[in-house]
């Protein structure tokens, strides 16, 4: 982990209520797909933790959505601001457990942190397989850009909107895959764990105190003991899991 | 050259700096980022004769100026703390630590204090009875004076090093906690624990914090920390560790000003992970700002005519 001073380069909405940030600054301190950053906001006492959608060595890109007071606030700040972010929280995702054809799903504010991770693994030679679930039309973003890294791509409204109508889990079905990487909310988790029929590896949302592993905020049990998500997650093996 | 030593019960610190229990680990998380040994010492998480699993997510709610927390003394109980902990802990801090102790009856204190007792990293037990986040816990202890009084005389039997009492604010007369500490010998006072303070969300209805209330802490409780702390000072004559709220080098003096010997700062490490660092390395300049030679000579200075 380190602290850095980033600034922002752009910012677009992508969706409904969802923002895209650009930011410049010094990522050396991100190890893996799937870490997290912790932005220090003005006038709001915790900071705000942000996955890692995508980075290189001097820029990092956001996807987050308007959920409260602080991350409405941060979608008003304008180019060239400058925040105070602790970069490189978190275990991340392991691309070595992948195998050939490993498949990504993503709910929602769940699919950033699996845009860098699926870059990875192509870059790896591997053929990965994405599927992004939303609520409805509006929500969705990012199907373009993951088919163009070369993914497999699949998308599917609640709503039944868009894609195929019903949750991740329903483009599960006929899918054959060695391994699989998740975020998204807990309940979407769950159904991912329960249809599985590999090993693989699920991203979890915990409202945290420090974000670095400090306070004990975020505590869950595992099979492997008591794990803080912020530090020792948020990506835990399926293995592990304690529903 | 200004002099920023202060002295606990003959435990003598470069500064007067101590992160708080519960916002600093066992040390070592932090020792990945800077050298820790900058601080005057550190009070390591609160620990318990059991490991303790604590309280169900969430438990952290934001506040303007502070946070909510329900921990409820997550620990890996004293054995683990002697076994793995502590070792790890002796490898990125060579000074004395602040034990800080948690317990659910006079036994657990007694026991808890008795092994941390043998322990020569540890330069002062810092007794909890005050934790807002446990049911039927420590918080019965801190809010009568007797009961004080009995975990005081309890740990005292059983160990030589200085025992500080840490004190909950949640109570009518904390001034009457603290005397009857004093009075069954204590060698300090710790204060303030947290508030308890509760947040609901309002989209939900239901409250942020899966126990419903838990501690507030954070810059926002500074002054009715800076408060008790002078009227404990007015009423007892063994030092105090005074912390609450405090953000920067100024709050620690006035904190000292207030009739603290030393300062522990908690809820500023888990927003700025080198605000401690930044606050020793701040404290020099800002005595001179203030035209203070040596930290020894304002503790209580608010108290004068």
């Amino acid at each position: 982990m380190k602290q850095e001073i980033f600034k922002i380069q752009s910012q677009e909405k992508i969706a409904n209520g969802v923002y895209l940030m650009k930011l410049e600054g010094n990522t050396d301190a991100i190890t893996a797909s799937g870490q997290f950053v912790n932005i220090k906001l003005n006038g709001f006492f915790l900071r705000r933790p942000i996955s890692v959608c995508d980075y290189d060595k001097n820029s990092l890109t956001l996807i987050y959505k308007t959920v409260g007071e602080g991350t409405k606030e941060m979608s008003k700040y304008e180019n060239g601001t400058e925040l105070d972010i602790l970069v490189g929280l978190g275990n991340g995702y392991d691309t070595s457990r992948s195998g050939d054809k490993p498949l990504l799903i993503g709910g929602g504010v769940g699919v950033p942190p699996l845009y860098n991770l699926c870059k990875k693994l192509i870059g790896e030679g591997k053929t990965p397989t994405v599927i992004l679930g939303f609520n409805k039309k509006e929500d969705v973003f990012f199907e373009e850009e993951f088919k163009k890294l070369g993914a497999k791509v699949y998308v599917t409204t609640a709503s039944g909107e868009y894609g195929i109508k019903g949750f991740v889990t329903d483009a599960m079905n006929d899918l054959s895959y060695t391994y699989f990487y998740s975020c998204g909310p807990e309940p979407m988790l769950k159904a991912i764990y329960d249809k599985s029929t590999t090993e693989g590896e699920l991203s979890f949302e915990e409202r945290m105190g420090c974000g670095f592993g400090a306070c004990m905020g975020c505590s869950c049990k595992t099979k492997y003991g008591n794990k803080r998500i912020c530090k020792d997650g948020p990506v835990l093996r399926k293995e592990e899991v304690i529903w | 050259m200004v002099d920023t030593k202060v002295n606990l019960s003959g435990l003598v610190l470069d500064n007067p700096i101590i992160p708080a229990s519960g916002t600093f680990g066992y040390g070592y998380e932090y020792a990945e980022l800077y050298d820790i040994n900058c601080l005057g010492s550190f009070s390591f998480k609160g620990t318990t004769k059991d490991p303790r699993f604590g309280n169900p997510t969430p438990r952290i709610a934001e506040c303007t100026d502070g946070m909510i927390n329900s921990v409820g003394l997550q620990n890996p109980g004293i054995d683990k703390v002697i076994e793995e902990e502590l070792p790890k802990m002796k490898e990125c801090f060579n000074k004395k630590v602040v034990a800080n102790i948690g317990g659910f009856s006079l036994d657990e204190y007694a026991y808890v204090s008795e092994r941390l007792d043998k322990e020569d990293c540890v330069g002062i037990l810092e007794v909890n009875i005050s934790c807002p986040n446990v049911h039927g816990g420590g918080i019965s202890f801190g809010t009568d004076p007797g009961l004080a009084a009995e975990v005081t005389r309890r740990v005292k039997e059983v160990t030589t090093k200085p025992v500080y009492i840490k004190l909950t604010p949640n109570v009518t007369n904390i001034v009457e906690i603290a005397k009857a500490c004093e009075d069954a010998g204590a060698d300090g006072i710790s204060m303030i624990n947290t508030l308890l303070g509760m947040r609901i969300d309002v989209k939900t209805r239901k409250c942020v914090i899966a126990n419903k209330m838990g501690g507030f802490s954070g810059s926002a409780i500074f002054p009715v920390a800076l408060r008790m702390v002078y009227q404990v000072y007015d009423a007892v004559k063994i030092p105090i560790i005074g912390m609450g709220g405090v953000s920067n080098a100024k709050d620690v003096i006035e904190m000292m000003l207030a009739g603290a010997t030393a300062v522990q700062i908690g809820a500023a490490n888990l927003v700025d992970p080198f605000i401690c660092k930044q606050i020793v390395e701040d404290l020099p300049r800002v005595m001179e700002e203030y035209n203070i030679n040596s930290l020894l000579e304002i503790i209580g200075g608010a108290h004068n005519g």
